[in-house]
């Protein structure tokens, strides 16, 4: 169940529906809904640049929304890609992806990540992914159900982009000596840019009708995210080229 | 002058009067009385610690029963910032918990995402004056100078409060800690993160225990994390802690070193009717809290606040729902995030009243006896000195009548996440973002 109270019924009768789902013209499907969180709960773990480390309590309760989500879609068969013109949706799913894989491959050719570029590695240019994604990634067997769905290879990289995002919380020196250092290394700094609380106001949802709800503040909105594209483009023609 | 009327003692009925109404410079992050009620210490997100004395009834004023005023405030933490991922800690205090006075002087524990501190805040009243190598600035004389000797002597001068840091405890922390408790030995206590507990002695700043570590071997099967931690108030063996799950762990630490198989395991079945994406994350464990008696556990949950008995396991004894209405409206809690807030709850001084916040400003008090509870307000638009506070009502559907509020006007902004309860009277203390109320109740 996604929302409590949700009916469907025509326009004509929204009068009847009180509170906050009054004047809601159309009531979406149950599946456009789950869509519509889960896409709100990847751009809520989006990987921004923060001067703070995330909240680890509310990503993992993210996390393991999406992972629900995640595994209904896949006892539903509905893991696949959405209406070709939902422009809104897909690049959001490559968010993740993009990142994972930029930041791999930044770390595989030896560039540390600075502080400074923080906000360039966002978001990533869906045309240059297909290369990265051959290149980078190897193919994980499970994704196979949905990759056989979706044509598009990033669509099935979800489950494994959350599994990266956690993996890289591991130590990566389980022989250092003191317990104390073992967990601060580079892994985990490059981490911090993958898991984060900075959210995103996500595109207005079927619970949009609520009012008096404050808009979350947030260092990067929509709206620079794009215009930090074309300068991403850049970066990764750069990166992609050497 | 009118006839003075006997109000019956009933909580749900009390009247509360506001008292103080303080605007510290900062968002509060944490308040607490000390175990003997005199003393009030809040932390700010700017890391400063105000402690506010509560003042010595005068026989004069029996009808005004002492009020709190500014006793101390210090810088408690600095914001710092971690060379190695590149990141700032903040230094927003999380909390504060009072050591037991044993002397003269007061001590308490302050932390901030990574750091415990002991502060000791103590008076002085008197200065020595009449140094033979001093003079009266504090320069050195010389001592070719000198002629005759005098034996300094202490005289009175202004009260003047000090705090001092007395121990650091750093270094321990890889998560962010979100809870202290001190044990009931005095001897130590304990800092909480999000993945591990460890155990502290109060003299030994460079070594700690760890007793529970929850932390998976990969990091990709994290699911669950640590959300409180508490010391029984009595057994200083005991203690529990609570996750993101809805569980609750109670721990024995002589069982073993690392307490990572809890002795007893808390947790309500799922009720299937209710189930949505968001039930995980609703039932997630905001704050644990033994009451005084040490016989039961409270918790509270996004929706709820809840009761157990340590003997039983299985399920809550007592449920009390916060703010139900809002349950509709998860979906949009989850966007704007008010879905992850930290509500905090409290048990009174008899154990018999639980408190906790809520939004637009509003608490709430749940006796358990009668089974009657009361919203109230904390702003300063509806509070004047000694008002009496009035009983607040939100509007879920149909019909608002005229003092109610409806769920779609609250004030998400406005959240009271931090409330606490005199150790023995009925005297509350609530933050409202800025803003520092305490009430107390209405002497007749």
């Amino acid at each position: 169940m996604f929302a409590r109270g949700l009916k469907r019924k025509c326009a004509d009768h929204e009068e009847d529906m009180g509170g906050a789902l009054a004047g809601f013209r159309a009531v979406p499907s149950y599946s456009l809904q789950r869509q519509s969180l889960l896409d709100m709960s990847l751009v809520k773990l989006q990987l921004c640049h923060m001067l703070v480390e995330p909240n680890l309590c509310r990503s993992v309760l993210i996390a393991n929304t999406v992972r629900q989500i995640q595994e209904e879609m896949t006892q539903d068969g509905t893991w696949r890609v959405a209406a070709p013109q939902s422009t809104g949706r897909a690049p959001l799913d490559r968010l993740v992806s993009t990142e994972i894989l930029c930041r791999s491959m930044r770390e595989q050719d030896g560039v540390h990540p600075a502080p400074g570029m923080g906000d360039d590695h966002v978001l990533g240019p869906g045309s240059e992914l297909s290369t990265v994604t051959s290149a980078q990634t190897p193919r994980d067997p499970q994704n196979s159900v949905w990759e056989m769905d979706s044509p598009r290879e990033n669509r099935g990289n979800f489950q494994k982009s959350l599994d990266q995002i956690f993996e890289t919380l591991e130590t990566r020196n389980p022989s250092s000596a003191e317990e104390l250092f073992s967990d601060m290394d580079s892994s985990y700094y490059d981490l911090d840019t993958v898991l984060t609380g900075v959210v995103s106001r996500a595109e207005p949802g079927p619970c949009d009708g609520l009012q008096g709800l404050p808009p979350v503040a947030t260092p990067a909105s929509s709206s620079s995210c794009k215009s930090d594209l074309g300068e991403l483009d850049h970066v990764m023609e750069i990166l992609v080229e050497t | 002058m009118s006839v003075i009327k006997t109000y019956q003692r009933k909580p749900y009925q009390r009247k509360w009067i506001l008292t103080l109404d303080c605007e510290p410079a900062d968002i509060i992050s944490t308040v607490e009385f000390n175990h003997t009620g005199e003393l009030l210490a809040t932390g700010d997100k700017g890391g400063r610690v105000v402690i506010f004395q509560r003042e010595q009834e005068s026989k004069n004023q029996v009808h005004r029963r002492g009020e709190y005023n500014v006793y101390s405030t210090f810088q408690s933490h600095e914001p710092e910032f971690d060379y190695l991922k590149s990141l700032e800690i903040e230094e927003k205090i999380n909390k504060i918990r009072w050591l037991p006075q044993q002397n003269a002087a007061y001590f308490l524990l302050s932390t901030n995402d990574k750091t415990v501190k002991l502060w000791k805040v103590s008076e002085r009243d008197k200065r020595p004056e009449g140094y033979n190598l001093k003079d009266e600035e504090g320069r050195l004389r010389d001592p070719a100078t000198i002629t005759t000797l005098r034996v300094p002597v202490l005289r009175p001068m202004d009260l003047m409060v000090e705090a001092t840091p007395r121990r650091v405890f750093a270094n321990a922390h890889t998560y962010h800690i979100n809870s202290i408790s001190v044990n009931s030995d005095y001897e130590t206590y304990m800092s909480a993160d999000d993945l591990r507990i460890n155990l502290w002695n109060f003299e030994i700043t460079n070594q700690s225990f760890n007793i529970v570590d929850i932390k998976p071997a990969n990091m990709e099967e994290l699911t669950e994390v640590i959300t409180a931690a508490e010391f029984h108030p009595h057994h200083c063996n005991t203690f529990v802690y609570s996750s993101s799950k809805g569980t609750i762990r109670l721990c024995d630490m002589r069982a073993s070193a690392l307490c990572d198989r809890h002795t007893k395991f808390f947790e309500e079945p799922e009720d299937p009717s209710n189930r949505s994406f968001f039930s995980e994350i609703i039932s997630s464990i905001s704050d644990v809290k033994f009451s005084h008696s040490g016989r039961y556990i409270m918790t509270r949950d996004y929706l709820t606040v809840k009761v157990w008995d340590l003997n039983m396991e299985n399920r809550p004894i007592e449920t009390y729902q916060v703010h139900d209405y809002l349950r509709s409206k998860l979906c949009s809690l989850y966007e704007n995030d008010c879905i992850f807030d930290k509500f905090e709850c409290v048990w009174n001084g008899s154990d018999s009243v639980i408190m906790t916040g809520s939004y637009n400003n509003f608490f709430r008090m749940f006796d358990r006896n009668t089974k009657r509870d009361v919203t109230l307000e904390a702003s300063r638009e509806n509070s004047k000195p000694r008002a009496i506070l009035k009983p607040r009502k939100v509007c879920v559907g149909g019909k608002r009548r005229k003092d109610e509020i409806s769920v779609d006007s609250l004030d998400f902004s406005k959240k009271i996440l931090h409330t606490a309860w005199h150790p023995s009277e009925n005297i509350i203390a609530v933050a409202a973002t800025n803003n520092l109320y305490i009430f107390q109740d209405k002497v007749n």
